[in-house]
């Protein structure tokens, strides 16, 4: 019986997976391919992951244990990745595929590009200053 | 197990990463390659599963017939392609000064 259902797991799990790389290879920009492989190969191997603990009850409780922290760490982790990629790309100014209907990160992505403008100053500033203290120093001496 | 879906599970995970890695090769811009790294790593957790349920020579030692020590191999992969993406995602971010 849990073999059977670990089997289906397994398969099901296998074709999210597919799926999800047939996204990632024709999806039209940087988003739909993330949205896409995130979501579906995170499912997918999630699923694997489970099967595989379903595999461990009864003789084998170390392979149970680390498959369901392995799944319950991938499911935190991989989406938060994908969202800072994501993310890291609207801010160095990928464009969105020309079907895209509605940006709703315009305004926000503009402020987080005054703020790394205005640290990046301010970091030539303080570069500035030390190279002209060192300047003084050696003219000094 | 039968050895026989593990085959196949192991063809179509290859066929898997094989569409990853032709995004890797011809995408336009930095976070698609990012993107199919990330999700390389991830089928690579997959690929863990099956050696882990692969089943072991029956004159092996062990008592149980899965090999459990992958899952640890698993475990290790996911918290360092968490970090990898991480790192890629602030050094993609950064670059938005040249722009």
């Amino acid at each position: 019986m849990l073999e059977t259902i670990a089997l289906w797991l397994f398969g099901i799990g296998l074709a999210f997976d597919v799926l999800g790389c047939i996204g990632l290879v024709r999806l039209p920009d940087v988003y739909n391919r993330a949205q896409a492989a995130t979501k579906c190969v995170t499912l997918g191997t999630t699923m694997l992951l489970v099967a595989t603990a379903l595999f461990g009850v009864g003789g084998n409780w170390a392979l149970f244990v680390k498959s369901l922290l392995c799944a319950v760490f991938l499911l935190a982790t991989a989406p938060v990745g994908a969202h800072a990629i994501c993310r890291s790309a609207y801010v160095s100014g990928v464009k969105l595929a020309d079907v895209s209907v509605e940006d709703a990160f315009v305004q926000r992505a503009r402020v987080i590009r005054q703020e790394h403008r205005q640290r990046a100053d301010e970091i030539e500033k303080n570069m500035e200053e030390v190279e002209k203290s060192e300047e003084a120093e050696i003219e000094r001496t | 197990m039968s050895q026989a879906f593990l085959g196949i599970a192991t063809c179509v995970l290859i066929f898997s990463s094989l569409l990853c890695l032709d995004r890797i090769g011809r995408g336009p811009t930095a976070p698609d390659r990012a993107i199919a790294i990330d999700t390389l790593g991830t089928i690579m957790i997959g690929f863990c599963c099956i050696m882990a349920l692969w089943p072991t020579p029956t004159d092996s030692p062990s008592a149980s017939p899965f090999m459990d020590y992958y899952m640890t191999v698993a475990i290790a992969w996911a918290v360092i392609s968490f970090i990898g993406s991480l790192a890629l995602a602030k050094y993609l971010e950064g670059r938005c000064y040249d722009a």
